[in-house]
């Protein structure tokens, strides 16, 4: 049983107790928190709740373990939404553990990913010692921009306890759309053409094994409409869909059935080559944030020890069930661990 | 070592005529756009590559000499005041634009190309950079880097951070690093999202990849004039309500009306105490239905006059009143305080009264152009530095307005950083632990304490605060102290 602390003194004693420790959330990407016995793991399951919302500040604050699901309902009961797409909501990830894993959806194509929309960051340090990075309002430029250090540090920097967010207004409407493309190399162009294009896309994703290119407009209905009838003119072959595939891709459900499961960053001008390579290789992609980002995917261990899958990706899912490297480190691992954890409490490279 | 020694080993890097030492040359970078602080370099050098800047950095490091990186200058927090005896590495002649990529829409630039220069070599492809500082024709890269720079776009698309995707550096160790790259997502620790704002203090930008946007197809751009400050406010919080996500809300008081009106001529309605700027931006369907929304609010708002800008020539000079009204101020004082603390939108209105009565009771004028969308306000603190005692009196009222701020629970600085001007306040906003965090933060990237040093932290050493600015011919290297 891990267990989990009722208020961050709690939590700070057990990081002080211990000799390795890692926080974890839900658990909906296990691979980030595949240890060997000698860390002690601890849940943020209980401290949960949004502890400041102002819609009109167009900003919230919220505790750790405070699952995705909860937020985005209450944003949504308020117009307001997230427009980086964190994916696993319905899966029942944290908003901590969605930092800490570094993880965006679709929608990062627009306005950024989580870590353009962080804000300010509460966190213990490796001594149980409690800090506070960022600030609460939309605009900070006062000291090192903590929160964004803490976005994809996979736990091995501190323990964040509470985060703040800036949100958006929702838009009235959404459009979607499915291009099919014959090649990598044919979807790259279309990406490119439409990314650019005056019509301000908000998602552009591509999956590779169906080729067909998924995109969204977000507006005013009758703009969209009117918008969506000249994309068909330049595009014949563009075909209206339901935006229900928008959810089957925030929930990774394109991965159901692959015991391996990893995000890879991605440019345009290598898409095609590196879905070749992985097509050949027989590991699925969906390339996602107008290709920006990949999610590399396959049933077995055969691919989960791919020469592609060599560790510069985040894995969340890993059906070898060892301890995973997440990603690979840099000569500033140990000199930054000197600063937030010099016990070196938290999990090394 | 001496330091006349020191300086010596500069010649084998730099051509005396990239080594400045006269006092004449010295003294023309002896303040940036804060021009209350001076300090004296030991030396300016003038890098024409990245390896002349790595060579400098590692020698600083070897001669553990103070160096600080300095584009145009503009900061105005101090954050390219030089440290007294030490190195300026002046980076206006690394100015190209190494590659533009219109496929991944991203540029990579050295850190002294000038902020629009970006989006000039962007615009061909329909692309643009969008962090936009007032200052951006002269800005550099580098420094917008180094300073987290804002603009008038923030809430809509964020700062510089927001934008850097990765980037190369010298850091003071003398060690090179790349961080980040040329996607836009990255895994593990965000170094890269670390690097930026550090203001100077781990090391030295040599190459930024910076991502672009496509450039919005048609804007829509308001302009309303309003009899008090509040009825303004009101309208942007009916504007915040709507559901509208505008491009950029601006506010600007009588007095930097006044100041932008004499400068530029920009036609803002004339007897307003208070002007609303409000762009909407996108593709024309949507910016279509939208305005409709936006018309409607702002008729109801109280305003004494709505003017929409019929074409991009309106809308260029709404805009270059409102982003000139700073070196405008300068018209109605001969010396000011430009102050750009952040509070929670909802107590902006309350922020302005407070500093209306703390200028009343200091009998100091306060002019006030601020980012209203994201309750961003920079009032500019009038002063006249050959009285005396009128530039503290100045610094008081500001560590007041300061204070408040973070009593508020906003930030000291929502685009211009630390610095040295704002130092000492520091611990109003993090703790000692939390500063001590920081310091240990930054002896990883700079061990001995050598780049930039005197910004951001509280320290004991202050540089000398002068009376008064350079003199204009001094500043043009043109007559000398010395």
């Amino acid at each position: 049983m891990i267990p989990a602390p009722a208020n961050i003194e709690e939590l700070a004693e057990i990081i002080r107790s211990s000799e390795k420790v890692l926080a974890v959330g839900a658990r909906t990407k296990p691979a980030l928190s595949t240890t060997d016995s000698s860390v002690q793991l601890v849940s943020t399951r209980n401290l949960t709740g949004i502890v400041e919302y102002d819609p009109a500040e167009f900003t919230f604050t919220a505790k750790a373990g405070t699952p995705l699901r909860e937020i985005v309902r209450i944003l949504e009961e308020r117009g307001q939404y997230l427009p980086f797409d964190p994916p696993l909501v319905e899966s029942g990830a944290t908003i901590g553990g969605t930092v800490a894993a570094g993880l965006s959806g679709p929608g990062r194509f627009r306005y950024g990913g989580i870590r353009d929309f962080i804000l300010a960051v509460e966190f213990l340090d490796g001594n149980g010692g409690r800090f506070r990075g960022g600030a609460k309002v939309v605009k900070n430029a006062a000291g090192f921009d903590l929160p964004k250090f803490f976005t994809g540090s996979c736990g091995r920097v501190g323990v964040l306890t509470e985060v703040t967010f800036k949100v958006f207004p929702r838009p009235p409407a959404t459009r979607s759309f499915r291009i099919p493309c014959a090649t990598p190399a044919e979807a790259v162009e279309l990406i490119a053409t439409v990314a650019r294009s005056r019509r301000e896309f908000d998602a552009i994703d591509y999956q590779s094994e169906s080729g067909e290119v998924f995109s969204r407009m977000r507006g005013p209905a009758d703009a969209l409409d009117a918008l969506a009838a000249d994309l068909r003119h330049e595009f014949p072959r563009a075909e209206s869909i339901g935006d229900a595939i928008w959810d089957d891709i925030t929930e990774l459900r394109f991965a159901t059935g692959s015991e391996w499961l990893e995000k890879r960053p991605l440019t345009l001008g290598t898409m095609a080559g590196f879905v070749g390579e992985c097509a050949r290789a027989e590991i699925k992609c969906h390339v996602s944030g107008g290709g920006s980002f990949v999610w590399m995917h396959g049933g077995n261990l055969t691919h989960a020890r791919h020469p592609l899958t060599s560790g510069t990706g985040c894995i969340i899912r890993n059906c070898a069930r060892q301890p995973t490297t997440a990603y690979s480190g840099s000569v500033f691992d140990s000199r930054l661990r000197d600063a937030f954890d010099p016990a070196r409490r938290f999990r090394g490279v | 070592m001496q330091r006349g020694m020191s300086i010596e080993r500069f010649e084998s890097i730099f051509s005396p005529e990239r080594l400045l030492i006269s006092p004449a040359h010295l003294s023309a970078y002896e303040s940036d756009a804060l021009t209350a602080f001076h300090s004296r370099p030991a030396a300016v050098v003038v890098p024409e590559s990245a390896d002349e800047v790595i060579a400098t950095v590692r020698l600083c490091n070897e001669l553990r000499l103070p160096f600080v990186a300095r584009g145009s200058g503009t900061s105005l927090s101090g954050g390219s005041l030089p440290i007294a005896g030490g190195i300026v590495i002046a980076l206006n002649r690394l100015n190209r634009i190494l590659r533009l990529d219109p496929t991944d829409r991203i540029a990579v630039v050295e850190p002294g190309v000038v902020n629009t220069q970006v989006t000039v070599a962007a615009q061909p492809f329909g692309l643009h950079y969008a962090p936009d500082p007032s200052s951006q024709t002269i800005c550099t890269i580098g420094g917008n880097v180094a300073f987290n720079s804002g603009g008038a776009h923030c809430l809509k698309y964020g700062m510089t951070s927001n934008h850097v995707l990765g980037l190369k550096a010298v850091l003071a160790s003398g060690e090179v690093v790349e961080f980040g790259g040329e996607s836009r997502e990255s895994v593990g620790p965000d170094l890269t999202g670390l690097f930026v704002g550090s203001e100077g203090l781990f090391g030295v930008a040599l190459e930024i990849t910076l991502q672009l946007l496509p450039r919005a197809e048609t804007f829509h751009t308001v302009l309303a004039g309003y009899r008090t400050l509040e009825e303004a406010g009101n309208a942007v919080s009916a504007v915040v309500a709507s559901g509208l996500l505008p491009g950029a809300i601006e506010i600007m008081d009588a007095l930097a009306i006044q100041a932008a009106e004499a400068a530029v001529h920009a036609g803002y309605p004339k007897g307003c105490e208070a002007v609303l700027i409000v762009e909407l931006e996108g593709p024309r369907e949507k910016v279509a239905a939208e305005r409709i929304e936006l018309d409607a609010l702002l008729a109801t708002s109280g305003a004494v006059e709505i003017r929409v800008a019929a074409d991009s020539a309106e809308r260029m000079k709404i805009w270059k009143g409102r982003k000139s009204a700073f070196s405008a101020v300068g018209r109605l004082s001969p010396d000011f305080i430009v102050q750009d603390g952040v509070v929670p939108r909802r107590r902006l209105g309350e922020a302005l009264r407070r500093i209306g009565e703390m200028s009343r009771e200091s009998g100091i004028r306060v002019a006030n152009v601020f980012h209203a969308g994201d309750g961003n306000l920079p009032p500019l603190i009038l002063y006249d530095g050959r009285e005396a005692g009128a530039l503290e009196r100045a610094e008081t009222l500001a560590g007041r307005i300061l204070k408040m701020c973070v009593e508020m629970g906003g930030s000291l600085t929502g685009e211009h950083g630390i610095g040295v001007e704002k130092r000492d306040y520091m611990p109003e906003m993090f703790s000692a632990v939390e500063l001590d965090l920081m310091k240990r933060i930054r002896s990883a990237f700079d061990p001995l304490g050598i780049a930039n040093p005197g910004k951001m932290f509280p320290c004991a050493d202050a540089p000398a605060l002068s009376q008064h600015g350079l003199h204009p011919l001094e500043k043009a290297g043109l007559i000398s102290r010395e």
